[in-house]
């Protein structure tokens, strides 16, 4: 794996200790990836055993949440770091919140699904979820391969892509409410949908929020709170700009 | 304090952004300048064509490897390298706009207006307060009252006062580092000048004596426009409202301390800060 971004310190125990940390953040953001996908498929299926498998092994996320911050705070004590250094363990340690918190989500989805399935017959699969929920893992694991790379290349599509999430959330309550409206019996099924598709939308804000961290940590520029078209302007004018050389040079080859 | 008070106070962002505005909208007026510097020690180039402008009343710090210069380009600014045989000087410094390469400067009198401390404390074999009068004795003040009114307020500038004001008469060489080196800021600032250079002044002190030289620095640029070579960079970032990155002889990269040491915009600068190999 390439680690230029992280490597070359005189200091070759830096250089591991900074390695280790992104390697943990990585493990961590693998296992939320894993949890969030268990935890709906529990949902849509009613499988009560992946549940409990699923609100169990939340407490391995926050133990590693809680490991990466030590060791962040150790080395800012410790080495003092300065500049991307400075601002890589900043990054993690907000982007470990983020992803602990998307842990969180991912144990209530797996809440919901047992609640569901005690009431409803096991048959009663919930496939709508299906579509939004393979569209926030999606802008996870890019957020997270951004991580890894530590270079932001394409991630305002990540951001971009929130904009699908919400709509396909909208069209998810639309749906909803109409089922309600055809038959109050449908109320209890509905809501249980409804809450589950809330946690979803929100790891997709998630993603969104550690995009920014990302940012923040390749550029040091600061883009939270700001629009869309805000942030797309500015990767239009400064970060398009590093890669135009690339792409002249991959036109002339 | 009341309930009431407390709400009041935390819905008072007001002056949370105010305080941040005031910082960003700093004011600028340069002190010194220079311009297009090239200095040669004999047949060696020493300092390549740099350029800076030094904000008055703040503390601008050097920072950079061994050799890069930055002691160089401090001595110039007091026409310290005048006394080093085989030195060319190219270009110029302004001093509040005023050429000090000019031939008609008096070096002397410049040097009363830029005072400088070393790195080792070099107090003279007198008492402690024939050491901080000795700026005045030389320029024939002998006046009793001013000599000691010189140095009660130069001792207490230097955060000194309080310990040493039952010990004037004492050798200063009894001192210890951290004290000798903060008597030898009083007595720089004894003769009032506008500008003080620190060369490594806390390098060979205590941690403790470190932060009481830090915390003075703090305190003297409220009066005096200070720059400051170390090679403790946190010292710099700690101390300085503003930082110079010099390598092999040239300005790399000077910017406000804190975009310096949190987003630097030249990798040089980079590797240097984050102590990586180029």
């Amino acid at each position: 794996m390439d680690n230029s971004k992280i490597g070359h310190h005189i200091s070759e125990k830096f250089n591991k200790e900074l390695e280790d940390i992104r390697n943990k953040v990585l493990t961590m953001g693998g296992l939320v990836e894993q949890q969030i996908d268990q935890a709906v498929k529990a949902f849509t299926v009613n499988d009560e055993e992946l549940a409990e498998y699923v609100i169990k092994q939340d407490d391995q996320i926050d133990a590693l949440e809680m490991m990466i911050d030590q060791e962040c705070m150790q080395i800012l004590a410790l080495r003092q770091p300065a500049a991307f250094d400075l601002r890589l363990l900043i990054t993690v340690i907000k982007i470990i919140n983020e992803l602990e918190r998307v842990g969180d989500l991912a144990e209530r989805i797996a809440k919901n699904a047992l609640q569901v399935s005690s009431a409803a017959g096991k048959n009663d699969a919930y496939y709508e979820l299906q579509h939004i929920a393979e569209l926030v893992k999606e802008m996870l694991h890019d957020a997270l391969d951004a991580f890894a790379r530590m270079d932001i290349d394409g991630v305002t599509t990540i951001m971009a892509q929130d904009d699908y999430v919400d709509r396909e959330y909208a069209s998810i309550i639309r749906q909803l409410i109409t089922h309600m409206m055809e038959d109050p019996r449908n109320i209890t099924r509905s809501l249980d949908i409804l809450w589950t598709a809330r946690a979803l939308e929100r790891i997709g804000d998630h993603a969104c929020n550690i995009v920014a961290h990302i940012i923040y940590m390749v550029k040091g520029e600061d883009v939270r709170h700001i629009t869309q078209a805000e942030l797309e302007l500015k990767f239009n004018k400064r970060i398009g700009d590093d890669h135009s050389s690339d792409a002249l040079a991959k036109s002339t080859v | 304090m009341t309930t009431q008070d407390v709400r009041s106070h935390a819905i008072d962002m007001s002056s949370v952004f105010n305080g941040q505005q005031d910082t960003s909208a700093e004011q600028n007026e340069s002190c010194i300048k220079v311009e297009n510097l090239n200095l040669f020690y004999g047949e060696k180039q020493a300092l390549y064509n740099v350029s800076m402008d030094m904000p008055k009343k703040r503390v601008t710090a050097y920072i950079g490897p061994s050799g890069c210069g930055k002691s160089t380009l401090l001595r110039c600014i007091n026409r310290m390298n005048d006394l080093v045989d085989s030195v060319r000087i190219e270009g110029k410094i302004l001093l509040d706009d005023e050429n000090i390469y000019d031939k008609s400067v008096n070096v002397a009198a410049l040097r009363r207006r830029v005072g400088m401390v070393f790195q080792k404390p070099n107090p003279f074999p007198k008492s402690i307060f024939e050491n901080v009068a000795y700026g005045l004795r030389i320029q024939g003040i002998n006046d009793k009252r001013t000599l000691e009114e010189t140095v009660e307020r130069s001792l207490r500038g230097a955060a000194l006062w309080d310990e040493m004001k039952d010990r004037l008469n004492d050798n200063a060489l009894g001192m210890s580092g951290g004290q000798q080196q903060r008597l030898v800021i009083a007595r720089a600032i004894a003769i009032e000048p506008e500008v003080l250079l620190l060369d490594e002044p806390a390098s060979a002190l205590d941690p403790i004596s470190t932060l009481k030289i830090e915390e003075l620095i703090n305190e003297l640029k409220e009066k005096y426009t200070i720059v400051i070579v170390t090679h403790n960079m946190q010292q710099a970032a700690r101390v300085s409202d503003y930082t110079a990155f010099m390598y092999m002889g040239e300005l790399i990269e000077m910017g406000k301390t804190k975009d310096l040491f949190t987003n630097p915009v030249k990798k040089q600068t980079e590797d240097y800060i984050t102590g990586r190999y180029g």
